[in-house]
């Protein structure tokens, strides 16, 4: 898929609509055995906590437009189309409608159709993490579920598409929310032989023994989160609040330019569907 | 097939160096379209623009800045990011090693595999020291200017550094509100139970096939020689009945079809 288009026509938002405008990422149907839960998705996952924008020299926001190579005319988003290079600047042209289509009704639907115990599965298959809330109505199937999993204490399996692509999913209960783990389909990883990595030796006993005791000397019982503390986007804000105090270097444009889609309180949202204050649409 | 490593670097613990290559474990298989300019069918080109005016700015010209506030930004020039960037190093220095499971699903980023760079002895003998305490690693390393935290664990014979994700790029669970509604009665949480049950097995990632990729795949190709293939057509949903009515059909209908295999 191309990644989203800018839009001239997005929509602008002036943080006034607040959380009554957001939406859920993705809105569809858990499902297990005949049972469904409608359900809404949320991003689990936060990045690029400080984005940098693109300045023009004057100071101005840019924005990423694009063009024809061949007439150099900018391109609207109805300028535009999707292709798929089957030979050398040769492609075949697949349109929204087609790749929707392509879909058959019942892989929409998050079918959980196998439960494993999470800890068997490797976590080089994890990739995103989500949440998923229950829709207006759907509070009683997703509790019953919720709490089902946690005393079995079982992450169910499903695959399903969302726009355009194919997702593998684990979704297991945290504090009573299921979170939905998107993974890795097992030809997406490679193995140790087709990468070529030289077979085992036979290794001194000796040497595995100091390193044993190493280990067992460096063992922590939990992941201290400290560790995991982003410096970078700490060493940055910083720099970026004290050139504020000094007042160096900063611009102002008359008004900001919400080109690149919505900023929207996702969490705000979360929270208020969790609560099942929303009403049905 | 041999894979080209995509960088060197020495795992560390306390004086012992372990030389290593690494590999990315992940190949993606997401289906690659291009933006075409549908008149001519050819790709586009995308520039940076000031909005107001339609005109390019050249990449050289181009400044980065911070948005403090919506329409102030504090600029940022090349050589006060680069000043931020970490020094470069070789270093894989591993802090501390942990039980199975210490660190939950949603930290795993990234995983690389890691092969012995020249001493293999040392390599294997230390994979072989984690399977047999069953623990992982944490590792921490400069990586291409950007810092990052690992876990080092064994796959078989193997190496591999799994990228953590940062504390604050997770969200937790326990910073939201339970989900409102009552709780599950008694009779339906057996039911559930037994559906669930039926339903259990054994994590086998080769059960899961990306259906959706190959039916795109297959659609480009005949629509490349011309052909125009059928499609479905989307339907809406159905509604469903009362929650034990349900899960008693599921129940039925899975002991069915696991009578019928």
């Amino acid at each position: 898929m191309p990644r989203k288009k800018t839009s001239k026509r997005s929509v602008s938002n002036n943080g006034d609509e607040g959380v009554r405008g957001a939406r859920p990422f993705w809105s569809g149907t858990l499902t297990f055995g005949l049972v469904s839960v409608p359900v809404d998705l949320y991003p689990g996952n936060r990045t690029n906590r400080a984005p940098l924008r693109m300045l023009s020299p004057e100071g101005e926001p840019l924005s990423r437009r694009y063009f024809s190579q061949k007439s150099g005319k900018e391109l609207d988003d109805e300028d535009m189309v999707r292709g798929y290079e089957i030979d050398k600047d040769k492609y075949v042209v697949v349109t929204d409608e087609e790749l929707e289509r392509l879909a058959p009704e019942q892989s929409r639907d998050i079918d959980l159709r196998r439960f494993v115990p999470l800890e068997e599965i490797p976590p080089l298959y994890f990739d995103r993490s989500y949440f998923l809330a229950p829709s207006a109505g759907s509070e009683k199937a997703y509790k019953l579920l919720a709490e089902t999993m946690k005393k079995e204490d079982l992450a169910g399996m499903a695959t399903f598409v969302m726009r355009g692509k194919e997702y593998l999913v684990a979704i297991f209960p945290e504090n009573g929310i299921l979170r939905a783990e998107t993974m890795r389909f097992a030809d997406e990883i490679r193995s140790p032989k087709e990468i070529d990595l030289p077979e085992k030796k036979k290794v001194p006993a000796a040497t595995v023994k100091k390193f044993e005791r190493l280990i067992a000397k460096h063992s922590a019982k939990q992941l201290s989160l400290k560790k995991l503390k982003d410096e970078q986007t700490e060493k940055l804000l910083k720099l970026v609040a004290k050139k504020r105090k000094q007042h160096k270097d900063i611009v102002e444009v008359e008004e900001p330019k919400r080109e690149e889609g919505k900023v929207i309180d996702l969490m705000a949202a979360l929270k208020k569907s969790l609560a099942g204050k929303r009403k049905a649409a | 097939m041999a894979a080209r490593a995509i960088w060197k670097g020495e795992l560390t613990l306390n004086s012992i160096k372990v030389p290593v290559k690494l590999y990315a474990a992940v190949k993606d298989q997401t289906v690659r379209f291009h933006i075409l300019d549908q008149k001519s069918k050819t790709r586009v080109k995308q520039h940076m623009v000031e909005p107001d005016k339609g005109q390019e700015v050249p990449h050289e010209e181009i400044q980065k800045g911070f948005e403090v506030e919506p329409g102030t930004f504090v600029i940022l020039d090349e050589e006060e990011l680069e000043k931020l960037e970490p020094e470069a190093s070789r270093e894989i220095e591993i802090t501390e090693f942990l039980p199975p499971k210490a660190i939950p699903p949603e930290y795993y980023d990234r995983p690389y595999y890691l092969g012995p760079d020249g001493d293999q002895a040392a390599y294997f003998a230390l994979a072989e020291a984690l399977k047999n305490k069953e623990r992982e690693g944490v590792a921490r390393w400069v990586m291409r200017k950007q810092p990052y935290v690992g876990a080092l664990r064994v796959d078989g014979d193997y190496l591999m550094l799994d990228t953590l994700r940062h504390a604050e790029e997770v969200l937790s669970a326990k910073d939201l509100p339970r989900p409102a509604g009552r709780a599950p009665e008694r009779k339906e949480l057996a039911m559930a139970k037994q559906l669930v049950e039926l339903l259990k097995g054994e994590f086998d990632p080769k059960e899961f096939k990306d259906e959706y990729r190959e039916r795109v795949m297959e659609f480009v190709e005949k629509k490349g020689k011309g052909h125009k293939p059928r499609l479905h057509l989307v339907k809406s949903k159905k509604k469903t009945t009362s929650l034990d009515k349900v899960l008693s059909k599921s129940i039925e209908h899975l002991k069915k079809q696991k009578k019928a295999a």
